[in-house]
């Protein structure tokens, strides 16, 4: 069986799954809309993780919990399922597929076989939608993708009983119930003002706060953990910002092209202003992918040490825009 | 970012003919969404983390064959793991993954222990314990 699902692709996977359902639904939401509402852009530094044995920026709020806040926010009703046994979620996965009803799926990375190799790290806060199954494969749709695939039955099953970090324990959700109209104008409000909270959090690693700690830290990397693994640590960074998923600029661009499409549902001229300004900061995070990696270019460079110090302040000044950045925009809703 | 500087660089997603999802303002300032092949300074970040897991296979490689370390090393290695991700494929503690990366512990492993990590890394028992990588 084939359900009717029109995939678009995404910049980021939850985003897009959530928008793909949610137009397959009736109800058109664009990836900026969901990601704004749901409050995703953030910065942390997580210091008991480590992945590729280097330490974790996110420049994004936790996997999950973006769609959790969508939904809470424009009053939809999500169902979530997580499973022991892979027979009982291939089951329930099924039994969805003979309703008509695509579902998203959380999947680990490593082993999706159409993923470039290069790609394939034990990541499991992947999303995707299966809307039909034909011959004994399943149909995906995956919002990274520009087009739709398909994952025979073993394959599915490998993908959503990964293991590690995040495990996604074959979870699987989709919506339940929608209201008549959805509620965007609150919604949006709702979505900023957290937004603003998160990144003006007075947290040491978290927002603003998370940026300025990790400039001390970049500065330190040379000098406690040697050239090497401060340049390795260093790549990570710029990774966690402009990897697939991002839309660019650790998010900020996804976020200016929300504030575009808020303030144009509001009416409100000072969004749009701010619109502008969130894309220049997305610049200056790219400025400063582009120096880190005349560092890391070379992995043993020894030269590097005085550079170290030059990005760290980049990131001061980034941190210094978007604290200035966020509390203005506090203001404008 | 304007949508005519969205980076068209050669990258690894090339092999898989693969382009990524940007976002970008066009020439009126409204925000668009733009396909980008690739941007080098990320090119370059993943490129070294790779040679990095590759420069730990092939040391890990060493050790086994320096009878230093068991094969189960160089296989969790080889598939981009670590001792948390292993020892939550295996449902075993790390302590007990560190002990069987000791060959003489290795190769008193019972036949079920072994089966485990053969299917955790798809290849056969034999093939786990070949030491001649």
């Amino acid at each position: 069986m084939e359900i009717d699902f029109k995939h678009k692709q995404a910049a980021h996977c939850e985003n897009g799954v959530v928008a793909n359902l949610m137009t397959y639904n009736g109800f058109t939401v664009s990836e900026p809309m969901v990601f704004g509402i749901g409050s995703g852009l953030l910065f942390s530094y997580i210091p008991f993780l480590k992945v590729n044995y280097a330490p974790v920026v996110s420049y994004r709020a936790l996997p999950g919990i973006i769609f959790t806040r969508f939904a809470k926010r424009v009053g939809i009703k999500i169902k979530r399922e997580k499973f022991r046994n892979a027979q009982n979620a291939k089951a329930r996965l099924d039994e969805n597929l003979k309703r008509n009803n695509p579902v998203g799926l959380q999947v680990g990375v490593f082993n999706l076989p159409y993923f470039p190799d290069e790609y394939r790290f034990h990541f499991n806060a992947h999303n995707m939608v299966v809307y039909g199954k034909k011959d004994g494969r399943y149909l995906i749709s995956d919002p990274v993708m520009e087009t739709v695939t398909s994952l025979s039955e073993k394959e599915l099953e490998k993908v959503r009983f990964a293991k590690g970090a995040f495990a996604p324990k074959g979870h699987i959700y989709y919506p339940t119930g929608f209201p008549k109209k959805l509620d965007l104008e609150k919604a949006v409000i709702k979505g900023i003002k957290h937004t603003c909270r998160d990144m003006l959090a007075p947290v040491p690693i978290v927002g603003v706060k998370g940026m300025r700690k990790v400039a001390r830290l970049i500065r330190k990397w040379p000098k406690t953990k040697g050239i090497k693994t401060a340049n390795h640590y260093l790549g990570q960074v710029v990774r966690m910002q402009e990897e697939i998923g991002t839309g660019g600029g650790g998010f900020r661009y996804i976020y200016a092209a929300f504030l575009q499409e808020a303030g144009k549902l509001l009416g409100n001229g000072k969004l749009l202003e701010l619109s502008k300004e969130m894309t220049l900061i997305g610049d200056q995070w790219r400025d400063f992918a582009l120096e880190a990696s005349r560092i890391y270019k070379n992995r043993s460079n020894t030269a590097a040490i005085d550079q170290y110090s030059a990005i760290a302040l980049q990131l001061e000044a980034l941190a210094d825009k978007e604290e200035a950045f966020f509390k203005q925009l506090r203001k404008s809703i | 970012m304007k949508k005519n500087d969205v980076p068209q660089d050669k990258s690894n997603l090339e092999s898989a003919k693969f382009r990524e999802l940007c976002y970008a303002v066009d020439e009126n300032g409204e925000y668009v969404t733009e396909l980008s092949s690739g941007w080098t300074p990320k090119t370059i970040a993943l490129d070294n983390a790779i040679e990095t897991l590759n420069d730990r296979i092939s040391a890990a490689k060493q050790r086994v064959i320096a009878q230093k370390t068991s094969p189960l090393e160089y296989y969790m290695e080889l598939h981009k793991m670590d001792l948390p991700i292993l020892s939550s494929y295996a449902g075993l503690w790390q302590w007990r993954l560190k002990r069987h990366f000791n060959p003489a512990v290795f190769k008193k492993l019972n036949e079920k222990t072994l089966q485990k990590y053969a299917d955790i890394f798809d290849i056969t028992i034999e093939e786990l314990k070949r030491t001649d990588l």
